[in-house]
């Protein structure tokens, strides 16, 4: 994929199989086709902030001013095994239980 | 009269001279839902067990004297993206159908503080991403005033509660507008609190740099009372505001005189319903009557507004929602052929059109080579819309203007189409990334359907935004409408 400001503002339905690969979706057919159109359309409505000059603008990510909030290093209280592992899909042996990571 | 116009001070005083128990309160309310719900659906789980014991306590309790909580047997919804301990939560998705929470968010714990009681969880758009309850993956909320129409969205189970007369009050979250649009198009009052004064510990996270809860309730009075009981600092939120929690229902003086009113141009422009302007007009001429003033301003960045909501909402679903994969809990998809395929899976079978599209969206924004000219662009943008705001209130109080530009509209209307439906929030967006409070108090009416005002403050000046809607309340009737059900 190209990047920068000169990226071409029109997606393919190869874009967003890739974009899909990253958001770990599985898209059909019709959905790649259905995404390809209405995230083109999103796009293109989003270039109107091309139109701003923001060289010199500083980004928000966040409106309050309060940055890196840190709580004192101590032991507390936490949830047991059991209480965490209540919701779990499969469980063995007191841990979540998936699949093989590798084959 | 039914129970539920009831003023609090009067269902209070009601308790006290046992004219009246906390039995009969909770009763009502599941007696108006089974009315009620079939047709509006607002609500996805009801806790009707847990609501009769707490009654029972808190009778109990009547019965022995002494202190009661703020909001004292009052029966509440929550947004079923709240959290609640061993209630249900599922934001709508069938991805979270199954999801039994292990602890309850600061703004519930904080109501049973104050002594309110959980009646149920309430329908959403799934993960808040809507603005029409379309998007729930279990069923649609209709509008109480209309069945035919949305209650608007994402927080529209927790406004047609509240306008159907099923609780007293509920409570939502705003991201977008997700408090105020649905309030507005169902008639109730909605308020969106600064962003940061209540913690946001146990909200299932949709964009963090937004997201906000609030109350919904029937008058400006009990927005007061309730906001007060959920507001305030909390460690387990490191974006939470270490402020000072003024006395919100102190603040309801009903006098406006002198008050500098801001009414931005962009919001009475292109694409308004004239119906929806002329009630807005209307409501600032009686603000004229009581004695503030307004002017004419402008928030010039407002056509911005809905393209830097987008890409920076998506951006941070996509990485907010990245923790639903089926491994710790909600539906694992069956039979995975390896790790990642489970999570594929589970995540392509548990989101709905609305969610992917955006983690699409979002997902796409953030990748590589694309970061700068999208998300970078959209935060920098942000801060231009941020000093629109902070221009306007170096010069005036407070910012009036419709909470949507058009009322309620039909099911079905704008689905497939979700440029348009993301539109419907150009006048909540702004606001939302400005991080300000804002308010929507029913104004009139717009063919048959409620029409919202927006009262919007400076940051954390939630007692001038709620003065103002109480002043506006005490002088006209459009509060004490309600449908026919």
């Amino acid at each position: 994929m190209n990047g920068g400001e000169d990226a071409p503002m029109s997606i393919t339905v190869k874009d967003v199989e890739h974009v899909a690969n990253l958001a770990r979706l599985e898209l059909s057919e019709g959905e790649k086709e259905q995404f390809t159109g209405q995230l083109n359309a999103i796009l293109k409505y989003a270039e109107k902030l091309n139109e701003l000059d923001t060289e010199q603008v500083e980004p928000t990510s966040h409106v309050l001013p309060v940055t890196n909030v840190m709580r004192d290093d101590v032991v507390k209280e936490s949830v047991t095994v059991e209480i965490a592992l209540k919701n779990a899909p499969d469980e063995e042996d007191g841990q979540f239980k998936v699949p093989a990571v590798l084959e | 009269m039914a129970l539920f116009d009831l003023r609090l001070q009067e269902i209070h005083n009601k308790l006290t001279s046992k004219e009246l128990s906390v039995g009969d309160l909770v009763d009502a309310s599941y007696r108006r839902i089974a009315e009620t719900d079939t047709s509006i659906q607002a609500f996805l789980t009801l806790n009707e067990e847990g609501a009769r014991a707490a009654a029972s306590e808190l009778d109990n309790q009547l019965q022995q004297g002494g202190e009661r909580g703020l909001l004292f047997g009052l029966p509440a919804g929550i947004k079923d993206n709240i959290v609640t301990e061993g209630l249900l939560t599922t934001c709508a998705s069938q991805l979270l159908r199954n999801y039994d929470p292990i602890y309850s968010g600061t703004a519930v714990k904080k109501l049973s503080a104050a002594q309110s009681i959980t009646i149920g969880k309430l329908n959403m758009d799934e993960f808040a991403m809507g603005g029409s309850n379309e998007n729930s993956s279990f069923y649609p909320t209709r509008n109480p005033w209309n069945t035919d129409y949305v209650p608007g969205g994402s927080s529209g189970g927790s406004a047609a509660s509240v306008a159907a007369g099923q609780v007293y009050f509920s409570l939502g979250s705003d991201t977008g507008g997700s408090i105020r649009q649905p309030a507005a198009y169902c008639g109730i009052v909605g308020l969106k609190p600064t962003y940061g004064l209540v913690s946001r510990f146990g909200l299932v996270a949709f964009a963090s740099s937004l997201d906000q809860i609030g109350p919904l309730t029937k008058n400006v009075e009990d927005s007061a009372y309730v906001l007060q009981a959920i507001a305030g600092y909390d460690e387990m939120d490191s974006t939470s505001a270490n402020v000072e929690i003024p006395d919100y229902v102190g603040a309801l003086s009903g006098d406006v005189k002198g008050l500098r009113i801001g009414v931005p141009k962009e919001y009475l422009g292109q694409g308004i319903d004239p119906k929806v302007k002329e009630a807005v007009l209307a409501a600032l001429k009686q603000f004229e009557s009581l004695g503030a003033t307004w002017e004419e301003v402008s928030l010039p960045h407002t056509e911005y507004a809905v393209a830097t909501y987008y890409l920076l909402a998506s951006s941070e679903a996509s990485s907010n929602l990245a923790r639903f994969d089926g491994v710790r809990y909600g539906v694992r998809a069956d039979d995975p052929d390896n790790l990642i395929d489970l999570y594929r899976k589970s995540r392509s079978q548990g989101f709905g059109d609305e969610v992917k599209r955006r983690i699409m969206l979002g997902t796409y924004a953030l990748s590589s080579g694309y970061y700068d000219a999208y998300y970078l662009k959209a935060q920098k943008v942000r801060t231009l819309i941020k000093q629109d705001f902070d221009n306007v209130f170096n010069n005036y109080d407070l910012i009036i203007g419709p909470t949507a530009p058009t009322a309620a509209f039909r099911i079905g209307e704008q689905v497939g189409d979700p440029l348009t439906m993301y539109l419907n929030d150009i006048c909540t967006i702004p606001v939302s990334l400005a991080g300000v409070p804002a308010i929507s108090i029913p104004c009139g009416f717009a063919d048959g359907l409620p029409v919202g005002l927006q009262i919007i403050g400076k940051a954390f000046d939630e007692r001038t935004v709620l003065r103002a809607a109480h002043a506006f309340e005490q002088h006209t009737d459009h509060h004490k409408a309600r449908p026919q059900l």
